[in-house]
């Protein structure tokens, strides 16, 4: 391998960071590094040059060798990617963790009771809290769920609530993602790497541990298993192959030990149960982790046309007999403009004053507030109330003026249909971007919260980063990385 | 447990990879024969096309039937499903969602095997490099079920990957068998009787079978002792009732296997029944005919038993 005609290339020179104006995770105004990340940073330091970029390259040889991989729909076909990874980790303190821990908690308990209130007594805009337009043009109410009892009420079980850092170093949540949010295998895989590439840092780190998610990811779908057995049948339910994280789902069942099937594996029997066809006849399953949007997920309650899902599932679970997870209908919790309302409805079912703040948001309905937007689009993030994956947004800084334009055209074409933040100052985090040389890059933070007979968070969560200079967009479907995510016990060592 | 998909793509995965390899082979082997042999035989390319089974297809789209189009249509024409591209596609459209319980290299040999066909058919069609085309083709295949045989758990999928394979084993044997039939015809009827025999020891070239064939039967190469070792030997891999004898075992080792093992059974008491070797113009092909129909009942007996269930 080369090494640059001979010359001897230095390790990282922390003082030459080119920190930008925004709150970065690891380096200080100062320049020094913050307190949960001065042993990294000084661990980084004692790497030569050549031997962080041969870390490096152990890093993607090890991804590679994994095989983790993400697949793109590009130019008609489905590619699959190397996953991006960085291999410095991004650290968070174990104190300041427990408390966003709790906001979490807290936030996945109130909208559970939301979406289980919205298919019962819709008690909350009866009480004014919630104007009840949300309800009437939500593209994610489903109708067939009104009057459903899932176990503990319990509707959306796995949540993935993304998290942003803005300039006052503050945690603000930015999404919640309720209906089959993605991401947990690559937490597990990014930890699984950079213990192979950087051990030395393990021994030196009181590092919590994040591999015992797939535990109790275990524990919960038995939770809502209806048949009270000691090993419920559990399978994990794919679209198959080409869906973008299909990794992810064989992973996962991998992981659990559980079957990995495809809608057509299943079959609703006329007993209302759900059975597998097993070479030895049908078998019951009890609960269904389901990985397919509600409408694909039953061709007799939904989209006839569908050949992801199976017919009668909705039938079976309305009559109690198989767990879906997460529950259908859960969905309508996941909407941009019922976001800008969680803690209102934290104070209202909990009574409670919410732990993590939103982020300011502006909903175009509202008349004066869509004047605001209206006015001032060119320094505003206005996002769908209805998509994920980073589709369909305007980000105006960034943005022409005829895109300005034309999402000002949409905004007033359909307003209850847009919101608008405004543009956050991101922080960022050192990325290796040649031998020896780091530059911050902006980056967020998805933690998985489940919640069952208990409720339970990931120690940190996914980690992403915009790999480009200055961008903002940090899924992976849009070029975004990765990162090993660390609670540390902060000043703590292993003794 | 074992879902039934899964279990159905690893058997059609075993299925379609001998397909490939059965093709090379075969081939290979015509391209050899149609040399040795005097022009007057009546034996022609399209022969080959029969052997494989796909000669409706043929002949509803081409009334020539040389060399050139022959090759071409069972080498690298997907729209024939009968080809060997189509084969191959099919091997790995089978394994794609089978990684999880087939050994992890077996998806990257898969991959590799599909790229340098696709790259190098041109060798394939013509004539000069066939042989060494077609010989590495033989290899790969034989590279990949080194791979599992070698490091596969003697599970479920195992057994349905031995189902897959045995069966397809056995049907070309058959085939290869009713080509030598019909070729040893032609030759009758054409007067060339003398080269009947070049027509049997390429029928048991294709199968690799000359060898153990002299060991086994200890007699000089001939049509009637050439088919009875193909359909009755118990211990040559390629021969119907060795075949016929792995599947029931792995049967055995099946939840709900026994319909597939009584199946089995009969089969093999019907190749036992095999008489009239020696008459390549009725009796032979009769009987190979009833094999090949019952050969196809074994696979519906397989398909309900365990791909579709409820």
């Amino acid at each position: 391998m080369s090494t640059g005609r001979g010359k001897e290339s230095d390790s990282i020179d922390w003082s030459q960071y080119p920190k930008g104006d925004f709150f970065d995770e690891m380096i200080s105004d100062k320049g020094n590094p913050r307190a949960a990340s001065r042993r990294i940073v000084s661990a980084l330091s004692k790497l030569s040059g050549e031997e962080l970029e041969s870390r490096r390259v152990a890093a993607d040889r090890t991804v590679r060798d994994m095989g983790v991989s993400f697949t793109v729909y590009m130019d008609g076909s489905n590619i699959d990617r190397a996953w991006p990874f960085d291999l410095i980790p991004r650290v968070i303190g174990e104190v300041e963790w427990k408390r966003t821990e709790e906001g979490l908690k807290q936030r996945v308990k109130a909208l559970n009771m939301f979406i289980n209130d919205v298919y019962h007594d819709q008690q909350i805009f009866k009480d004014g809290v919630v104007p009840d337009y949300l309800l009437k043009d939500s593209k994610n109410f489903r109708p067939e769920c009104v009057g459903v009892n899932p176990p503990r009420g319990v509707w959306a079980h796995i949540c993935g609530c993304d998290l942003v850092r803005d300039a006052d170093g503050k945690f603000y949540v930015l999404e919640d993602n309720l209906r089959v949010p993605s991401g947990v295998a690559y937490m597990l895989e990014n930890r699984e790497i950079s213990k192979r590439v950087l051990p030395e840092l393990f021994e030196t780190n009181d590092i919590l541990p994040v591999d015992d998610y797939p535990e109790k990811l275990l524990s919960m779908l038995a939770s809502v298993s209806p048949r009270k057995v000691r090993q419920p049948v559990i399978v994990i339910l794919t679209p198959g192959i080409f869906n973008s994280a299909y990794f992810e789902h064989a992973f996962l069942a991998q992981q659990l030990g559980v079957e990995l099937v495809e809608g057509s594996d299943l079959v609703v029997g006329e007993d209302d149960c759900v059975y597998m066809r097993t070479i030895s006849g049908l078998e019951r399953v009890d609960v269904i982790y389901r990985r397919i949007d509600d409408l694909f997920l039953d061709p007799e309650a939904f989209n006839p046309d569908s050949v992801l899902g199976a017919a009668g599932l909705m039938r079976a679970w309305k009559a109690g007999n198989v767990g879906l997870v997460n529950a259908p209908g859960a969905g309508v919790a996941d909407d941009k403009v019922v976001y800008a309302y969680v803690p209102k409805m934290i104070e209202y079912y909990l009574g409670e004053k919410a732990i993590l703040p939103n982020v300011e948001t502006y909903l175009c309905d509202d008349p004066e507030q869509r004047e605001y937007v209206l006015a001032n689009i060119e320094k505003l993030v206005v996002k769908p109330a209805n998509e994920s994956g980073g589709y369909g947004m305007l980000v105006g800084p960034h943005a022409s003026e005829k895109d300005h334009k034309t999402f000002r055209k949409l905004v007033q074409e359909n307003p209850r249909n847009y919101i608008a933040q405004p543009t956050l100052q991101l922080s960022t985090t050192p990325v290796i971007t040649g031998p020896g040389q780091v530059e911050p890059r902006h980056l967020d933070l998805r933690p998985f919260v489940l919640q069952g007979k208990t409720t339970t968070v990931t120690t940190g969560g996914l980690t992403r980063v915009a790999l480009k200079k200055g961008s903002l967009v940090v899924n992976s479907s849009q070029g975004g990385g990765s990162k090993d995510t660390w609670i540390v016990a902060q000043g703590g060592k292993k003794s | 447990m074992m879902l039934s998909r899964v279990a159905e793509r690893v058997y059609w995965f075993a299925r379609y990879l001998e397909r490939v390899e059965s093709m090379a082979r075969l081939i290979n082997v015509y391209t050899s024969l149609l040399f040795d042999l005097p022009k007057d035989t009546g034996i022609s390319w399209h022969n080959l096309v029969i052997a494989s089974g796909s000669h409706h297809e043929y002949e509803r789209r081409f009334s020539v039937k040389d060399e050139k189009r022959v090759v071409r249509f069972l080498l690298e024409d997907t729209s024939n499903l009968g080809s060997l591209m189509s084969s191959l596609r099919m091997v790995r459209e089978n394994i794609r969602t089978t990684r999880d319980v087939l050994p992890a290299e077996s998806w990257e040999l898969v991959n590799e095997f599909q790229i340098f066909v696709s790259e190098n058919m041109q060798q394939g069609l013509n004539r000069r490099h066939r042989t060494e085309f077609l010989g590495d083709i033989v290899k790969t295949c034989q590279q990949i079920n080194g791979l599992i045989y070698d490091t596969m758990r003697r599970d479920e999928a195992w057994h349905f990957l031995v189902l897959g394979r045995s069966l397809e084993t056995a049907d070309m044997t058959l085939r290869t068998l009713e080509a030598g039939a019909r070729m040893s015809g032609d030759c009758i009827e054409h007067d060339s009787v003398h080269v009947t025999d070049a027509v049997w020891s390429s029928v048991l070239g294709t199968l690799n079978a000359i060898m153990p064939f002299r060991r086994t039967m200890k007699v000089s190469l001939n049509g009637e002792d050439s088919a009875r070792f193909l359909l009755e030997d118990t211990l040559f891999p390629r021969a119907v009732t060795a075949c016929l004898l792995d599947m029931r075992a792995s049967a055995a080792m099946l939840p709900r296997g026994l319909a597939v093992g009584k199946a089995v059974d009969g089969l093999i008491k019907q190749v036992e029944k095999g008489d009239g070797y020696e008459d390549v113009l009725v009796a032979l092909p009769a009987h190979i005919d009833e094999l090949q129909r019952q050969l196809g009942g074994l696979h519906n007996v397989i398909n309900e038993t365990w791909f579709t269930p409820g």
